[in-house]
């Protein structure tokens, strides 16, 4: 349902003020949205001034130093520091990317983080991605297959067919373009969204996978699919520099093309 | 669900998320398509008044020929220009075209551009 203003409980309200203690003359203001299951409040926003001349490049070492050296109660993920995990999904400066592969100077003046938009929030910047997950499995994301390749060994791929997976195997399913598309956030119960769309051709497309009708037709739904009305925050976001967007739209032709035998 | 989870806010969404050209261009077409319907309306409503009658007639152009009455038909005339071309950026897309960011961002503009032009063309050439 579409509902453009917040719960009351998830009104954002001000939050403490964290004052570098030293006289650094790189201070940047980090303002970070803070909730606490553990006492019923709403969520805050906390300001932290960082030093920085001694602390990394990227905006997950920003957040490394300020808990370590400033407010060890902050709560974010984070594994590989460099892109490849997509634990760090958070919205950074108003848009969803990576905060191990997002430059804190990128971006000029303070920086605004928030959890990915939309999602019901477990603590400060973790949010609860049980239903992605939810409808990550319903695609059933592994190969299906009856047939062997030539003298029972595994199936072979032309290069060209490989070629078609290039754009799609990368996705590390970080969340961040699903989490940034409005279609997502009013219909997110019922509509795939893109990154579990994106897995869906992944599979469709494969050479290797005998299901490909019955995968077509598992998503020809009106809200799984056609909720997608092109407005391609996806594709603006994906850390990765993949399209979600043309691959929801390679689904939909698929469907209205002979092409999906 | 458990209380716990019952009780877990729901994080800023609109609030927070940046304006993309994108996403802009999409509202757009969509609030062209509401307003479409006013100005079909309103071409209903001089049918009807040429039906009327001469009297009727008039209000009609009484209307049109007020500053405010230009305004809005040549509001209606760029919502109308606007939906049509983002409308064929649609149908490309439909087809397969256009996906690429830089080539969405592209072809977004010159729909904006080209509206404008196509409204000044029918309102001064025309």
């Amino acid at each position: 349902m579409v509902q453009f203003a917040l719960p009351q409980n998830s009104k954002v309200e001000k939050g403490n003020y964290f004052s570098s203690k030293n006289d650094s003359k790189n201070i940047k203001k980090i303002n970070i949205y803070r909730w606490d299951p553990e006492n019923n409040k709403n969520p805050r926003l906390d300001t932290y001034e960082v030093d920085m001349e001694n602390c990394g490049p990227m905006v997950l070492d920003v957040l490394i130093k300020i808990k370590n050296e400033i407010d060890s109660t902050l709560t974010f993920r984070r594994s590989c520091r460099e892109g490849i995990c997509g634990s760090c999904a958070m919205n950074i400066d108003g848009s969803n990317t990576l905060a191990c592969t997002k430059s804190a100077k990128e971006v000029a003046g303070e920086i605004n983080i928030y959890p990915l938009p939309h999602m019901p929030v477990i603590k400060d910047l973790v949010p609860d991605l049980k239903q992605l997950y939810k409808q990550y499995q319903s695609i059933e994301p592994w190969m299906q297959s009856k047939t062997t390749g030539d003298n029972g060994i595994e199936k072979l791929q032309t290069v060209e067919d490989r070629s078609k997976l290039d754009g799609l195997y990368e996705c590390i399913l970080c969340a961040c373009c699903s989490t940034s598309c409005p279609s997502y956030w009013w219909n997110g119960d019922k509509y795939l969204g893109p990154a579990v769309l994106l897995q869906a051709y992944r599979w469709i497309i494969d050479s290797r996978d005998d299901e490909r009708k019955k995968r077509l037709k598992k998503v020809a739904d009106e809200l799984k699919l056609f909720r997608c009305h092109t407005i391609m925050n996806c594709t603006n976001a994906c850390p990765k520099g993949l399209n979600p967007a043309k691959a929801i739209g390679s689904i939909k032709k698929m469907l209205v093309t002979s092409d999906n035998s | 669900m458990s209380d716990l989870e019952k009780n877990r806010p729901l994080s800023p969404h609109l609030q927070v998320y940046k304006w993309q050209l994108s996403s802009l261009l999409s509202i757009t077409h969509r609030l062209t398509s509401i307003i479409n319907i006013a100005a079909i309306s309103l071409i209903c409503f001089w049918i009807i008044s040429l039906y009327l009658g001469e009297n009727y007639y008039k209000y009609f152009q009484i209307f049109s020929s007020s500053m405010v009455g230009k305004f809005i038909l040549i509001g209606f005339t760029w919502s109308f220009c606007y939906h049509l071309l983002n409308g064929l950026r649609h149908l490309s897309w439909d087809f397969g075209y256009g996906y690429e960011i830089k080539i969405a961002n592209y072809s977004g503009v010159l729909v904006v551009v080209v509206s404008f032009f196509l409204t000044t063309a029918l309102w001064f050439f025309i």
